[in-house]
């Protein structure tokens, strides 16, 4: 019998994501032998050609990591999902828009003259910005646009699962992968990780109070943290009850508060909303002032709630930019 | 581009979602309402038992969904129903214009008021002034624009389309290998 054909693509993403397969390790050599990877650009030479030969359905699941950020991305987003049974966001950019999601606070005009022109460690006396035809030496090119937003990968095509994560741990995409090539899909849809708070798997939740009552927030580099108390009682800000369990919590092994790379749970439609409620239900002040002085902790509430989900947000993006 | 350069379409009049406490705000619209006082027809009232419940997803989905600005009513501090709901509210919003203000809302878009039972006229006070405040705005029309948003990745779809219906035996002539 003929392997099943995977591919692996990436978009709007750090490289991360790519970097959490290989790091499967010598799991990832017995996952080569029970499947045919048909695109793998970080790693193998493929041309899109290959892939667009292929019939409709001639790949079992293609892994798309990254958001949708330009014209290139969104067609081989459609090209592979032409092609793919399963179409999987793998990943907190795919899932989410990730951080670069969080680029919708900005105009293209604006990036484009900040990252050519204005950044300080720009040197482009020119001016010059890519553009989407050159010619040079009677050749033609053509170059992929810069779309006016950053989108989840749900936003351009169909979805069927969500591997989440910044960048997914090697346990959820083994996981992932065995219930796929098991035939142990949960519905078309899920999120593949538990779908309860991250604080229910949190090894310092015993010490979590049932008031809070917050009199300040600090960030992590503001204070010494104790490894071993819940960080909320400590006043930073952590996530925790508006992400989705599955990591481990491994950033609170590292002593670092959670940042909210696994999304929201099922219930939740818009994760920062959510953690805006819950932190703000547990602050001490009764008055303005002295809410404002405790929430004066928070310089970037939009940067801090929707680290990894601002595409996926109610809001989507900035207005008028 | 933002909303005050935003084009106002004829006949256009603000649309405020006003989420009002059963104890005191919603008792005193109805108060209003009794005595006869009037007010702009612009805003659909919800019913909540306590401001507290006025999760900050609600507000955000009214503004998704079209509204022009968000009015909630709570009772006033130390009156609540609940004890501590229209405490939490206050924290919630306190929070929530400094978020709107980082997305590009303006401040007068959301407003929070406490209105105990017994004042029906602040009820027509607040919702006159935050009408005109919004009217002097113009339109949110959050669906609007990301409808135009959206076209990019659909004009894309339908360019990509045109191509490969138009050349698929010329790119089979382009490369041949594998």
């Amino acid at each position: 019998m003929a392997k099943p054909k995977v591919a692996f693509y990436w978009c709007a993403s750090c490289g991360g994501c790519e970097e959490t397969v290989v790091d499967l390790a010598e799991d990832i050599l017995g996952l080569v032998e029970k499947v045919e990877i048909v695109l793998w650009p970080v790693a193998m030479d493929f041309k899109y050609r290959d892939v667009e030969a292929l019939p409709e359905g001639g790949i079992v699941a293609t892994f798309l990591n990254g958001a949708i950020r330009s014209t290139e991305q969104a067609e081989l987003a459609r090209l592979l999902r032409r092609k793919s049974r399963y179409m999987i966001a793998y990943g907190s950019c795919a899932h989410m828009g990730g951080v670069p999601g969080l680029a919708n606070l900005y105009g293209r005009e604006e990036l484009l003259r900040f990252n050519y022109e204005g950044s300080p460690s720009v040197v482009n006396e020119g001016k010059v910005r890519p553009r989407v035809e050159h010619e040079e030496g009677g050749h033609r090119l053509h170059l992929p646009e810069l779309h006016a937003g950053v989108r989840a990968l749900d936003q351009v095509v169909e979805v069927d699962y969500y591997v989440p994560g910044c960048p997914p741990t090697p346990l959820v995409t083994k996981a992932a992968v065995g219930a796929l090539l098991e035939g142990r899909l949960p519905e078309r849809g899920s999120v593949l990780a538990p779908d309860v708070a991250l604080c229910s798997e949190c090894p310092r939740r015993e010490s979590k109070p049932v008031d809070l009552a917050l009199g300040e927030l600090v960030r992590p580099h503001q204070r010494v943290l104790d490894g071993t108390k819940c960080f909320l009682a400590q006043g930073v800000v952590c996530m925790g009850p508006a992400t989705r369990a599955g990591c481990g919590g491994q950033c609170m092994g590292g002593n670092m508060p959670c940042t909210g790379c696994f999304g929201p749970t099922s219930r939740v439609r818009d994760q920062g909303a959510k953690m805006l409620s819950s932190l703000c239900s547990n602050l001490g002040p009764k008055d303005e002032a002295g809410v404002d002085a405790v929430l004066g902790g928070m310089p970037d509430p939009v940067g801090t709630l929707y680290r990894y989900g601002l595409a996926k947000s109610l809001l989507r993006r900035k207005v008028g930019v | 581009m933002n909303a005050s350069e935003n084009k106002v379409p004829a006949g256009w009049s603000p649309r405020i979602v006003a989420f009002f406490c059963n104890w005191c705000t919603y008792t005193a619209a109805d108060l209003a309402g009794v005595s006869r006082l009037k007010y702009a027809p612009n805003v659909r009232v919800i019913r909540l038992m306590c401001s507290g419940r006025v999760d900050p997803q609600f507000i955000l989905e009214a503004f998704a969904r079209g509204a022009d600005g968000v009015l909630v009513g709570g009772c006033h501090p130390n009156d609540c129903h609940y004890v501590e709901g229209n405490y939490k509210m206050l924290r919630r919003a306190r929070l929530l214009r400094r978020m709107l203000a980082g997305m590009g809302i303006e401040e007068a878009r959301f407003r929070l008021e406490w209105i105990s039972a017994a004042e029906g006229e602040k009820v027509k006070v607040v919702v006159n002034e935050m009408v005109e405040q919004i009217r002097a705005l113009g339109p949110l029309g959050l669906p609007g624009r990301w409808a135009e948003w959206d076209r990019e990745v659909a004009g894309l779809a339908e360019r990509v389309a045109a191509v490969e219906a138009a050349g698929v035996g010329e790119k089979e002539s382009e490369v041949a290998h594998g």
